[in-house]
């Protein structure tokens, strides 16, 4: 049965992937060979799904865990690939497997006649991937690939209409927020670093003396993982104070919302914060706040629920207060009540957003029937009327988000006017080239410089990506300082004692690939259509089709997706921080996050959105 | 409202408020909210101008795209969809014999530069270029939600505190008594506060210039025309909420007054420079007239082109038609439809499956004005053509519905507390829900039914005993009062004599599941309900022994071996009800029983020559099974096409059955009877065209803008459409409502303007037309185009340019089908008119 088991991990992910990859090969107007291959390829899951279980229980419940082959590995380092089964992967794998295949089975005639039908699909099975991913993964390394690949389906799906300004507008947004969440998983993984000093599985989580013994003699750094952790977990499920992005998300159609907001992905903060229980469960600080986090979302997102008019509103925040209770369930140690109640909530909001349309005739007719005029006014005093218009604003915490985040780092990069075209050349080559001396020639420096030079080079990288994320004239401009950014970072932790150049190397190897591949892209693509600004969205897509797919994969590279050796390069950079580095990993970890979003900016900007030659049909931009 | 009154604000310099507040209401999207969705002529406010100048100015206005593109029509002329012939015939009647070939060259091959510029919107656009501010950005969010909440009929579970003020004094209040605000800063609030304001006062810290204030505005509320249209809606007939909101357009436009201020001064501080001050063009008219370029006038020749193409086949097969309805034995039944396009197929069947029937055509209310008002019900809903303001009402009694409910609109599924016991209660049964509705689609309170609206087995308050309501509706109709309205049916379709035993009444509605347009799908002369209570209602009139012998009295003489009996045909599911069978006579039933099986075998044949246009329907399987393949549709939550709808039409033929018999049509034609014989005057004809015009013409018309500018005057694809508080959809949350017909609805439809042909001499026509300067406005400026057919010798003329001119059809014979199931089974396209056999 185990053997099973092991033999069978694999293909949670790969039955999806080939799935994903054979869509890729039907011409667009296949609706059939598109729809049964996703319809084939999800049934194949729930199958699978079922058949695991099935095996699962026959052996006794007992926790697996799958070392299941090493991606890289020099000098010290690997990148292993690790799956993992136990209650919370066969109950998160089965919901998943049954929504997917009802989710497709509806859209296989839902979509019919149109544009995108194998976009769509493809995007779908892609999602699909990237769930099973994340939830069989058996350490931070694996579970990171499946996280990536969701933040990309997610753009995908919400951009899915994408000559229209607001699906594009959100989706940029919410790849912001997801992008921003994987700062917290980023950080817990090199913090999981230098706590364990191995990739450390989650199996071994649950060795209770080992994970003891760990945080009794580093309760700070502990403490730091599990807040990272929870970080990341508060965003990818919409919890206070970032819930306003979730309903923002219901651009696509409706069985996309309802398979990725409804349902699915908005679940994974539940999902990681149950993943890596064992490891905060003595934390009592971290649960209490999970907890206080919990209850304040369920008030607030049930309170701002309620006040919704549009339906996708309503049922996003409905669902956003009961992922609040599940964090409570989590934090109170009530696994199972979490699980019972996740897959409960899953079934509901997918059923409640597919059958939205409905509630016109619905409602109507119950009004027509039932309809009980206002005699007495309801009691309105100061705080229900105040606790009313909250909620109509959703607390202001779509308005907060460009306040505290979004504006400071727009005027930040704004003000980094010295980052022009020609200070490039004047004044950053040169300073580059003597960087890159002092690194082979690290003795003619004091000590004192040597300390703060890779965080001084890691903050000009961040600069660089931060003007990118700003810039609005040039796409070539903004492109190429995201590689500079690169290799103002290759440059900072070169400095670094034990630095092996081949670490680099593979590093920037995808960089220079997929920077160059963009590049060129940009290129071309000036060439057809003259000016390329990023000040407005021009829609490109329409018009090129081959150059938005390579642009895009170009970005996915470049942004150190994992297609491209700079994924796991930017693993190994970390790996080369040491503790006491916290300015460099700061910078760095930012760069990271920024370059992702500013990229997928760059890409949004020029390739989709309402049309700019307005002989193609073009929808007001309110609509 | 002509033009020329459009440009005295700019021209003067002198801000009109009232005037503008009126260019707007008249100019913004006029759909009401999802629940009295009726169709109508999107772009209606230009209806005084000729079709194309209007399309024209709509489009420099507004940038709407106003036809197919010109790659569009080359595509079509490829695929032959567009023939040549009728090109050259076209261009030489339009631009002189001599300039055939080069006009020619010009449609086919000549490229031409067809961005669409527009005017509307340049004056705001300022504040993005100069200020370097998305002010609707900053602004929509609020503006949307808040009265979209204030409006809302049912979609929040707490809802807004405040609904018995008018909008701003609503929201006024709410300020007043909140520790929260919709504003930002000081300044807008203490406005609201203060109260009274007049949209001048703020245009002058906003814009200060005012020649500039009539465009800003216009800008400003054509940049969401989906709210301020719904909003101009409820103001003009506040009772189309059941819920009842007050609310005008000038306060709406006050509150994003405010809110603008309250953004720009959020940014900039008190201080900033008004718009007006800033700008450098001088304040454009906007409702000038707009010259034709050479790509407009290609654009208007290959859409004459394309619809000349249809309109000839038509015509031909309308005056060579030598068929005769086979000489009748006896007259088993006649059956009346609604003119409905939906029902020109069905009325072929009938027709074929017992040669003894005869149908007729005539608006679905059957000429029958009241407000129906089922039993247990709060309101009553009218069942007549939309501007009818009818005096009656028929009440429904002694009902044994039940009124379902659905567990996943309970109001618990989404609140606090309730919320968690329901999740985890109801959400392992939504598993099974789902998996059953994905799996094995059945009927279920989600789904609207046309059945439903009237309950079989119930009483109606047909007779007047002297009763009103509360509202001072009449219960019921007086002997006299049904006489009245019977005679004039009956004449109308000159069904005046040879009462076959059994008349029956067939209205029409529709079934749909998950479908916010079900409205749009019912009978739009019983202002988008079923036109089932009007079936029965007519029926039990035209039975009763007092009108009897009042109609005999005016000539109308029904044996009393004749019975009338309503019925109601769901065009979804292609099933058909009939009512009060119980009061038919022995013989009668009998006859009634006998055929039963004609119209359940027409339904069945109707449901497959349907299904042709169905992808997801094999046509070739057995009768029975594809129609229950297309019953299936009905219920089908992932279906969005359960029908199609009036996908297709362009015609309405006013005559004798005879003209089109054994035609085939191809379901693209409004059908309504009548014979010229009953009135050489052309009375009823104008009544049958005062109705017939703004219906067909305004279903058509939207359609063709839908159709060719899903975009902007369509609602786009329904798959992402979100349900804002009833009254309307949006895209997301953050959206504006999206009027117009989806794309679902409209993509099978070529945008062909609605030809009408009328049975009569040109000479009495060109006088009917005219009587009615709002019918004649349709035909005048093209909106409809007119042919006549000339009762005696078949000719055919054409009214243009005020006269009626003759025409001869290019094509010199109709063909015939050789097999027609084949033959229309093995396609899902258009097929050209042809004769059956």
């Amino acid at each position: 049965m185990k053997n099973f088991l092991i033999q069978a991990l694999p293909f949670v992910f790969l039955v999806p992937f080939a799935g994903f990859i054979l869509s890729l090969f039907f011409s667009r107007t296949n609706e059939k060979g598109i729809s049964r291959t996703a319809i084939f390829t999800a049934s194949l899951q729930l199958i699978l799904a079922v058949a695991i279980t099935a095996a699962w229980f026959m052996n006794g419940t007992e926790d697996i865990s799958v070392a299941e082959i090493v991606l890289y590995q020099m000098h010290g380092y690997e990148f292993l690939i690790d799956l993992y089964l136990d209650a919370l992967t066969v109950t998160y794998m089965l919901v998943g497997a049954i929504i997917s295949l009802l989710v497709i089975v509806y859209s296989s005639f839902y979509m019919h006649q149109e544009w995108g039908y194998r976009r769509f699909f493809s995007t779908v099975l892609f999602f699909i991937m990237g769930y099973n991913a994340t939830i069989i993964a058996g350490n931070f390394e694996t579970l990171f690939i499946g996280w990536e690949t969701l933040g990309i389906s997610s753009f995908l799906l919400i951009a899915y209409y994408r000559d229209r300004y607001l699906p594009v507008k959100n989706a940029v947004k919410v790849f912001s927020i997801y992008r921003l969440g994987d700062i917290g998983i980023i950080l817990a993984m090199w913090l999981s670093h230098q706590l364990w000093h191995e990739n450390i599985t989650f199996i071994k989580l649950h060795n209770t003396e080992l994970v003891h013994e760990h945080l009794i003699s580093h309760s700070f750094l502990g403490s730091a993982i599990a807040l990272c952790i929870l970080f990341s977990a508060v965003l990818k499920s919409a919890q206070f104070p970032v819930s306003s992005w979730l309903a923002r998300a219901m651009e696509g159609p409706t069985p996309s919302s309802a398979i990725f907001y409804g349902s699915l992905a908005v679940h994974f903060g539940v999902f990681l914060l149950l993943r890596t229980f064992p490891f905060w469960e003595e934390q009592t600080g971290v649960r209490v706040l999970i907890v206080m986090g919990g209850l304040l979302t369920f008030i607030i997102a049930g309170l701002t629920g309620r006040v919704q008019s549009s339906i996708k509103a309503q049922v996003a925040y409905a669902s956003i207060a009961q992922i609040g209770l599940m964090f409570i369930e989590v934090g109170l140690g009530l696994q199972t009540i979490a699980l019972i109640h996740f897959a409960a909530n899953a079934f509901l909001r997918t059923y409640q957003l597919l059958i939205s349309p409905s509630i016109v005739a619905y409602l109507i007719k119950d009004q027509f029937y039932n309809y009980q005029p206002v005699v007495e006014k309801p009691v309105t005093n100061k705080w229900v009327n105040t606790i009313y218009m909250l909620g109509l604003n959703e607390w202001n915490f779509d308005s907060y988000m460009y306040k505290y985040l979004w504006n400071p780092l727009k005027s930040l990069g704004n003000g980094l006017n010295l980052i022009s075209e020609k200070n490039v050349y004047r004044l950053f080559l040169p300073m580059y080239i003597l960087g890159i001396y002092l690194a082979f020639n690290q003795d003619v420096m004091p000590f004192e410089l040597k300390q703060y030079l890779p965080s001084f080079f890691a903050m000009i990288g961040l600069f660089m990506v931060l003007k990118s994320f700003t810039e609005r004239k040039s796409a070539g401009v903004a492109y190429s300082l995201i590689i500079l950014n690169h290799l103002w970072i290759a440059l900072a932790i070169s400095f670094n004692d034990r630095i092996n150049f081949e670490h680099l190397f593979f590093y920037l190897s995808g960089v220079v690939v997929f920077g160059l591949v963009g590049y060129l892209t940009l290129h071309r693509l000036k060439k057809f259509e003259g000016r390329i600004s990023l000040e407005e969205f021009q829609g490109h897509s329409f018009e090129h089709p081959k150059l938005t797919i390579v642009f895009f994969i170009a970005c996915l590279g470049l942004a150190g997706f994992p297609i491209s050796p700079t994924f796991i390069g930017e693993d190994l950079i970390f790996s080369h921080i040491q503790r006491t580095q916290l300015f460099l990993t700061l910078f760095v970890s930012l760069s990271f996050i920024i370059d992702g979003i500013a990229l997928i900016r760059i890409y949004a900007r020029l390739f989709l959105g309402p049309h700019i030659k307005t002989y193609h049909e073009t929808a007001h931009r309110s609509s | 409202m002509s033009t020329t009154t459009h440009h005295s604000a700019v021209e003067t310099g002198v801000f009109d408020e009232e005037h503008t507040l009126h260019i707007l209401s008249h100019f913004l999207p006029a759909q009401s909210p999802l629940k009295d969705f009726v169709h109508h002529n999107t772009l209606h406010a230009f209806q005084e101008q000729q079709f194309f100048q209007a399309i024209k100015n709509a489009s420099s206005i507004f940038g709407y795209k106003t036809s197919l593109s010109l790659p569009a029509f080359r595509k079509k002329y490829k695929n032959g969809a567009i023939n040549d012939a009728v090109i050259d015939r076209i261009i030489s009647e339009k631009k002189g014999d001599d300039s055939v070939s080069e006009w020619r060259e010009k449609l086919i091959v000549t490229s031409y530069d067809t961005t669409i510029y527009q005017k509307v919107g340049n004056l705001r656009a300022t504040w993005k270029k100069k200020y370097k501010t998305d002010l609707d950005a900053l602004v929509h969010t609020t503006l949307f939600k808040v009265i979209n909440s204030y409006l809302d009929q049912g979609v929040s579970l707490w809802r807004f505190p405040e609904t018995d003020l008018s909008f701003l004094n609503s929201v006024k209040k709410m300020e007043e008594n909140s520790f929260s605000s919709f504003f930002k800063t000081k300044r807008a609030k203490a406005f609201l506060m203060r109260g009274n304001i007049e949209i001048q006062e703020l245009l002058e810290i906003i814009v200060h210039e005012e020649s500039y204030y009539e465009n800003y505005l216009i800008d400003q509320q054509f940049a969401h025309p989906g709210y301020s249209g719904m909003v101009s809606v409820v103001e003009h007939n506040p009772k189309t909420l059941l819920d009842s909101r007050k609310v005008t357009l000038k306060e709406f436009i006050i509150f994003e007054l405010l809110l603008e201020i309250d953004a720009l001064d959020a940014k900039f501080g008190e201080t900033w420079i008004p718009i007006g001050l800033h700008t450098d063009e001088p304040s454009e008219n906007l409702f000038a007239q707009n010259d034709f370029t050479e790509l407009d006038e290609v654009l208007q020749l290959w859409q004459l082109s394309m619809e000349w193409t249809f309109y000839d086949q038509v015509l031909a097969g309308l005056s060579y038609n030598k068929a005769q309805a086979p000489k009748r034995s006896t007259n088993s039944f006649q059956a009346l439809f609604c003119i409905d396009d939906r029902e020109c197929s069905i009325r072929r069947y009938v027709e074929q499956n017992d040669a003894n029937a005869k149908t007729f055509g005539t608006p679905g209310h059957f000429g029958l004005e009241f407000y129906f008002k089922p039993e247990h019900s709060k309101f009553t809903t009218k069942v007549c053509p939309a501007p009818v303001t009818p005096a009656f009402v028929i009440q429904e009694f002694e009902t044994n519905k039940v009124q379902k409910k659905e567990i996943h609109f309970s109001r618990h599924a989404n609140s606090i507390l309730g919320g968690w016991i329901f999740t985890q209660t109801v959400g392992v049964f939504s598993a099974f829900r789902m998996l059953r509705d994905i799996f094995r689609p059945t009927n279920s309170p989600l789904a609207t039914s046309s059945f439903s609206h009237m309950d079989k087995n119930s009483t109606l308050t047909i007779e007047h005993k002297g009763a009103f309501d509360a509202d001072g509706l009449q219960i019921g109709f007086t002997y006299q009062q049904m006489t009245d309205r019977v005679k004039a049916v009956l004449n109308s379709i000159g069904l005046v004599s040879d009462f076959a035993p059994l008349v029956y009444l067939i209205g029409h509605g529709a079934s749909s599941v998950n479908n916010t347009y079900y409205a749009g799908y019912d009978c739009g002369a019983c202002s988008g309900r079923p036109g089932s209570v009007n079936a029965r209602v007519f029926a039990a009139m035209a039975n009763h022994p007092e009108v009897r012998k009042l109609l005999a009295e005016s000539g109308i003489v029904i044996p009393e071996s004749s019975q009338f009996i309503g019925g109601l045909h769901d065009t979804t599911r292609d099933e058909v009800e009939f009512y009060d069978e119980d009061l038919l006579s022995a013989i009668n039933q009998e006859k009634h029983e006998a055929n039963k099986p004609v119209f359940a075998k027409s339904l069945d044949e109707n449901a497959q020559e349907r299904s042709r246009r169905f992808v997801s329907i094999d046509s070739s399987k057995s009768l029975s099974k594809v129609h229950e393949d297309i019953k299936k549709r009905a219920v089908t939550l992932y279906e969005p096409r359960p029908e199609l709808n009036h996908a297709t039409n362009c015609l309405c033929i006013v005559g004798k059955r005879s003209l089109t018999y054994n035609l085939f049509l191809d379901r693209r034609a409004f059908m309504n009877t009548y014979d010229w014989h009953n009135d050489p005057e052309g009375n009823f004809l104008l009544n049958i065209l005062n109705a017939a015009a703004p219906v067909c013409g305004g279903i058509n018309l939207e359609y063709y803008f839908s159709r060719v500018d899903n975009y902007k005057l369509g609602a786009g694809p329904k798959l992402p459409h979100n349900v804002m508080g009833l009254i309307g959809v949006a895209n997301g949350i953050e959206g504006d409502l999206r009027p117009g017909l989806p794309t679902q609805m409209t993509e099978m439809h070529d945008p062909l303007r609605l030809l009408m042909v009328i049975e009569h001499f040109p000479e009495v026509v060109l006088n009917t037309i005219q009587k009615n300067p709002a019918t004649y406005e349709w035909f005048a400026n093209q909106w409809v185009n007119l042919a006549i057919i000339h009762p005696t010798t078949k000719a055919i003329s054409v009214f243009e340019n005020g006269e009626m001119r003759s025409y001869e059809p290019l094509i010199r014979e109709v063909p015939t089908f050789l097999n027609f199931s084949d033959e229309i089974l093995s396609s899902a396209d258009n097929i050209k008119v042809k004769n059956i056999a």
